[in-house]
């Protein structure tokens, strides 16, 4: 109440200023990456005037369409699969007692965050072209298996989080007043455990869509993503169209991790 | 008898529908994740195809023991591969630092956040979570854009006369650590935030009641109390970081490789897919142990935290 400051006894010298500094240095790059999509002219250092040029030539490039059009159809295909099948999986996990195989189900559903994505995709790479030679099928079926699996871990985690939080009595007393399973499970547990899928989809969505390395060692020729697209661009010489692209796919990220955050946050 | 027969029946019938409900799951990741690592190790002991691929039914060692030995292509002789320990050894100690930067600046960070009101700490967490959840390509190629010749620190140097030249960033090891740190620092940050929204700060109080200094508060108090954030972080960071690709591929260039570079080129350039395989499995043990030594360790301050 009065002026005088008391001890702080959460203070520590210095802290606040790396603090600042951590977070000056995660969006300082972004902000340049963002900021000069917008430039005239062809440098990503000098700024030449503000523009959507590089944003029109982006949109009326074909293979940025092909590939922006590729990742958005492995994602739609990998998130559905995956979330469909994380939501099985954490039902039959949560809410039981202990039972044979349950740690094994746990580890082999975890089993990709563990691996570096690296040896993941070099594995793939050596399996599917073996069966790409067997049965002579190139599509983007490949893409979308080795997506949908290292999507499940991602999908599974907030569905069992909204699947233990959830309160049992509602589905009893379904039971009691003669619900089938079915009945219980459709009427009572899927609305209740539908923002969980919701948010398991979004990421499991997000995630498909960021994918470079296991995309880059599983596509066929000409099965570019946008990743992968950006990732070739890379080593030639940079005009700010690949900004202009960036930044499309960091606006849309930021949509959904907000949209994600907004969902899952703890209600106080 | 009876009913506990009815019983029974019903626990099968649970566990039944439990494993076809996971059934999905547990094939599409054995099918297009687990699987294959044993067809890996299976390619690891073959010999290698002309052009690419291997010789199917030829065993041969080659692959593992090109690993860590190359015959000198001018006398034949065998000795070390420089090239393939020099790039484990490059592996290893920039994940080291890079697991060192990203907790001297994730720390102060972490405990910037955990120390802020209820109301605005959720804001600052967010604003860690965004660059977690942005495709990682895009950051790695953000760092560029500060690092390059032409980028932002060399600009803004040169405009004010600390240096006449730019310096060569990109392409070193140097871009290599910046660009992991950067791209990694949000891994190190979360654990850590976590483990310290749970402390408890009137320990704190108590230690100065009994005259600490904030540096000792520091390392008597906080510091072990925020082991397991510690812990997690480092690991979270450390094993990303060693079989990193994208990064090291963009900013380090074709000189400055790191395993998982070594790796992929195996597999294109190199057309030496046991090889490739070989030492993939080696990666991947070093980060099964490098896991194994995290869970014992978080074991470990769980105990302690019991018997205290």
């Amino acid at each position: 109440m009065a002026g005088k400051r008391h001890f702080d006894v959460r203070r520590q010298p210095g802290f606040a200023f790396v603090a600042m500094f951590s977070f000056f240095a995660l969006y300082l790059p972004m902000a340049l990456l963002v900021v000069y999509a917008f430039n005239a002219g062809d440098s990503l250092a000098l700024w030449e005037g503000f523009s959507f040029r590089w944003f029109v030539s982006a949109w009326q490039n074909d293979t940025v369409q092909d590939a922006t059009l590729r990742s958005v159809i492995i994602a739609v295909c990998a998130a559905v699969l995956a979330t469909s099948a994380a939501t099985m999986a954490a039902l039959a996990t949560t809410r039981t007692r202990p039972y044979r195989g349950q740690t094994f189900t746990y580890a082999l559903i975890n089993q990709p965050l563990m691996i570096p994505e690296i040896v993941t995709a070099v594995a793939l790479l050596i399996v599917f072209s073996r069966i790409k030679v067997w049965t002579d099928y190139s599509g983007l079926g490949y893409l979308i298996a080795a997506h949908t699996a290292f999507c499940v871990p991602f999908a599974y985690l907030p569905i069992r989080a909204r699947l233990e939080s959830m309160d049992l009595s509602l589905e009893v007393a379904a039971a009691d007043l003669y619900a089938t399973p079915w009945k219980a499970f459709r009427y009572i547990t899927l609305p209740l455990l539908r923002p969980g899928i919701i948010a398991g989809f979004m990421l499991a969505f997000v995630i498909s869509l960021d994918d470079v390395v296991i995309t880059e060692f599983v596509k066929s020729g000409g099965q570019d993503t946008l990743p992968t697209y950006m990732l070739g661009q890379l080593r030639r010489v940079v005009t700010p169209e690949i900004n202009a692209i960036a930044t499309v796919f960091l606006a849309f990220s930021v949509v959904i991790v907000t949209a994600f955050f907004l969902m899952t946050r703890k209600k106080t | 008898m009876q009913p506990h027969e009815v019983e029974q029946a019903a626990i099968r019938r649970g566990t039944m529908r439990r494993w076809l409900l996971s059934a999905p799951a547990l094939v599409i990741i054995f099918l297009a994740s687990f699987g294959p690592l044993f067809v890996m190790l299976a390619f690891s002991v073959l010999e290698k195809g002309d052009y690419g691929g291997v010789k199917p039914w030829t065993f041969s060692f080659d692959g593992w023991a090109n690993v860590f030995f190359q015959h000198d292509i001018f006398t034949g002789e065998l000795g070390f591969a420089d090239a393939h320990l020099s790039i484990f050894w490059r592996s290893v100690r920039l994940s080291i630092i890079t697991t060192a930067l990203t907790l001297v600046l994730g720390f102060p960070t972490a405990y910037f956040i955990a120390t802020r009101p209820r109301k605005t700490r959720e804001i600052w967490v967010f604003l860690v979570t965004i660059p977690f959840w942005t495709n990682l390509l895009i950051r790695t190629f953000a760092m560029q854009e500060v690092i390059r010749n032409e980028g932002v620190i060399n600009t803004v140097a040169m405009r004010l006369g600390m240096i006449s030249e730019p310096i060569q960033i990109m392409y070193t090891d140097w871009a290599v650590l910046f660009g992991m740190t950067y791209v990694y620092l949000p891994l190190m940050v979360l654990p850590l935030y976590a483990s310290m929204e749970k402390l408890d700060f009137r320990l704190v109080e108590a230690a100065y009641d009994l005259y600490a200094n904030r540096f000792k508060v520091l390392r008597r108090i906080i510091l072990p109390l925020t082991k397991p954030g510690i812990i997690a972080g480092s690991i979270l960071v450390f094993i990303p970081s060693l079989g990193a690709y994208v990064t090291p591929r963009v900013l380090g260039g074709g000189k400055n490789m790191m395993l998982g570079n070594l790796i992929g080129l195996q597999f294109g350039k190199g057309n030496n897919w046991p090889l490739g395989a070989a030492i993939s499995i080696t990666l991947m043990v070093v980060v099964m142990v490098a896991l194994l030594v995290y869970v014992r360790a978080t074991a470990r301050a769980g105990g302690d935290d019991r018997g205290r």
